[in-house]
């Protein structure tokens, strides 16, 4: 990767954080927190890895990517309308009766969107099912999902995770976004899923470990992944929940809750100093 | 009806998945380690490529059925209805159901007669549960002609499908070669004017005994096979509720969110009809053989004649 093109990534990051702050503040609800720990991979998901075209969102041989953890859609939406989706302006329609841009995802409703979400565990398998078609019919598209280190606690991902390798679905990549808290507090006070990688090596896969919110690190796992044949890629990444608004990071109560007004300003003008450092490097 | 031929639907539904897979090559089907059960052990052994067995793990199952869908191709998904409907009744509903993908389940060993396999098994709210998901339809057939048609049906229909299959062998009823089905229209197999019976799955052939043997009492009655429980016939229900003033309902299910409970919610909105529901009665079942079981629960043309005569009397 160019410095050029890493700079813009992490100018686009910037916007994708900006579209959750100006999502969930309009709505008056939502889910902060982890969008902001998944923005940096949903940017580079979107403007570098998926084969993807925004004025064909249906195109038959794209690669898909399945937001298991669909409650993270406000990060999903920034990056989808940056990209060219639809209009920036309408993630201040999130939540609002009447949007295309529900709670959690609906593939019916938004374009760019490949898979209703929302209920946890389900997207992983969903993925492995679109992996599983993609190879009966012969297809190279490959099969993105994402998921919460909570999310792993519903004991359908691990089936899904033994589906994944028994069906030898090396067509797949699962990303972890590991950034330690869910609703009820740590991980690890709640239902400790560690040690993940060893996990997931376990279960067959093919493991990196990463930090979330590095686009080299990222890259390097995304070529591993596709270089990695006969077996399932599972990318482990480190990340910060709430990362980019200062008050929000690593606040647990930042899960499910939207900014004020107040809080508003402030995080819209933390982001847009970033944004401005970035474009100035 | 001794030389009748009886044929288990779960049977039926093996050998229609492996008809209709011989012309859609993007017809696949997935199970959970019950193929030899749910017969589509059959289609395995002619398509092999084409079956995907998803272990013990029916939630993931659902859930990799409806992204398979997503990519083109049509899904069958088999296990016992209990697993099916109930198990993995999140995964149709927020992932088959909700972005009404076009999946096909095919259910197997519904209602009590599982058998000896008892209560565990034995699952009477399968209609109750697929009913109540937005845009899924919901079938069950009453024998092997229905059954293969019902299942080329589902496999034409663009959406969520659930069909109800039978481990026991049930009477033959139709005649292949002058059978046409359609989703959601009832058949009149029996015309009447005292009573209507409507019924679904293994009770049709019994109501059609209990028809026969009410006209030897002198008492008109009206059988009608409902195999689509949602969308229900309505102009048909209505029809004959309104021909005959008074309606019996017969399934092997709960009477509580079945087609009994459909009917009379039709009915007591559209036309307020005298209504008498045979069903599972809000309890579990338990283990014995078949035959003995469905007497013991009242699923029989004897009940049915008895509660007609009592009904119409």
């Amino acid at each position: 990767m160019t410095f050029e093109e890493k700079k813009q990534l992490m100018a686009t990051a910037c916007k994708v954080r900006m579209g959750v702050i100006e999502g969930t503040h309009a709505a008056k609800s939502g889910h902060p927190g982890g969008s902001l720990s998944a923005a940096d991979m949903f940017t580079y998901l979107y403007f570098k890895e998926l084969n993807i075209d925004p004025k064909n969102p249906h195109w038959d041989d794209r690669d898909r990517f399945v937001l298991s953890k669909g409650h993270t859609a406000p990060g999903l939406y920034a990056a989808l309308a940056l990209r060219g989706f639809f209009p920036y302006e309408d993630l201040k329609t999130l939540r609002h009766i009447g949007s295309y841009l529900q709670g959690h995802p609906n593939m019916n409703e938004t374009p760019g969107v490949d898979m209703s979400t929302g209920s946890l565990g389900q997207g992983v398998s969903v993925a492995s099912g679109m992996a599983l078609a993609a190879k009966y019919k012969n297809k190279d598209c490959r099969v993105y999902t994402l998921l919460g280190d909570g999310e792993i606690e519903e004991g359908e991902v691990w089936e899904s995770f033994m589906f994944a390798h028994h069906y030898k679905l090396d067509n797949l990549c699962v990303i972890i976004d590991n950034n330690n808290l869910q609703i009820d507090g740590t991980v690890e006070e709640v239902m400790s899923p560690y040690p993940i990688p060893e996990k997931l090596r376990a279960f067959g896969f093919a493991v990196k470990e990463i930090n979330g919110h590095d686009f080299d690190e990222i890259e390097a796992a995304f070529n591993e992944a596709k270089a990695t044949k006969g077996v399932p890629f599972a990318i482990v990444m480190k990340t910060t929940k709430g990362k980019g608004v200062s008050y929000m990071e690593n606040q647990v109560g930042w899960h499910g809750k939207a900014p004020n007004d107040d809080e508003y300003a402030q995080a819209m003008s933390e982001l847009k100093a970033q944004l401005a450092e970035v474009e100035a490097m | 009806m001794a030389d009748i031929k009886k044929i288990a639907t779960r049977d039926s539904y093996g050998n229609a998945l492996t008809e209709i897979a011989a012309e859609h090559d993007d017809l696949i089907v997935f199970d959970a380690d019950l193929a030899s059960a749910t017969k589509t052990g059959i289609f395995k052994k002619a398509y092999p490529s084409r079956h995907f067995d998803c272990g013990i793990a029916e939630c993931n199952m659902m859930a990799a059925a409806a992204g398979a869908s997503t990519m083109g191709l049509v899904p069958f998904v088999s296990t016992f209805a209990m697993f099916a409907a109930g198990r993995a009744f999140e995964q149709v509903r927020n992932s088959i159901g909700y972005p009404h993908l076009n999946v096909k389940i095919g259910a197997t060993h519904a209602g009590i007669s599982v058998g000896e396999d008892g209560a565990s098994h034995q699952c009477c709210e399968d209609f109750a549960l697929m009913r109540s998901i937005p845009g899924m339809v919901v079938m069950s057939p009453a024998d092997d002609v229905e059954a293969k048609a019902m299942v080329r049906a589902a496999y034409n229909y663009h959406g969520p499908v659930y069909m109800r299959f039978g481990r026991a062998a049930v009477p033959v009823i139709h005649d292949a070669d002058n059978y046409t089905f359609e989703i959601g229209k009832g058949e009149v197999l029996m015309d009447g004017t005292d009573v209507a019976i409507l019924a679904n799955g293994l009770m049709v052939a019994e109501a059609v005994e209990a028809g026969r043997a009410l006209k030897d009492k002198g008492i008109s009655a009206c059988v009608v096979n409902i195999g689509t429980i949602k969308p229900l016939d309505e102009a048909l229900v209505l029809d004959v509720a309104k021909k005959c003033g008074k309606v019996i309902t017969c399934e092997e299910h709960s009477i509580i969110g079945g087609l009994g409970e459909a009917v009379s919610s039709l009915l007591s909105e559209k036309m307020p009809t005298p209504v008498r529901r045979i069903g599972v009665n809000d309890e579990f079942g338990h283990s014995g053989p078949a035959a003995d079981l469905l007497k013991q629960f009242g699923l029989c043309a004897d009940h049915i004649v008895e509660v007609a005569s009592q009904f119409v009397g």
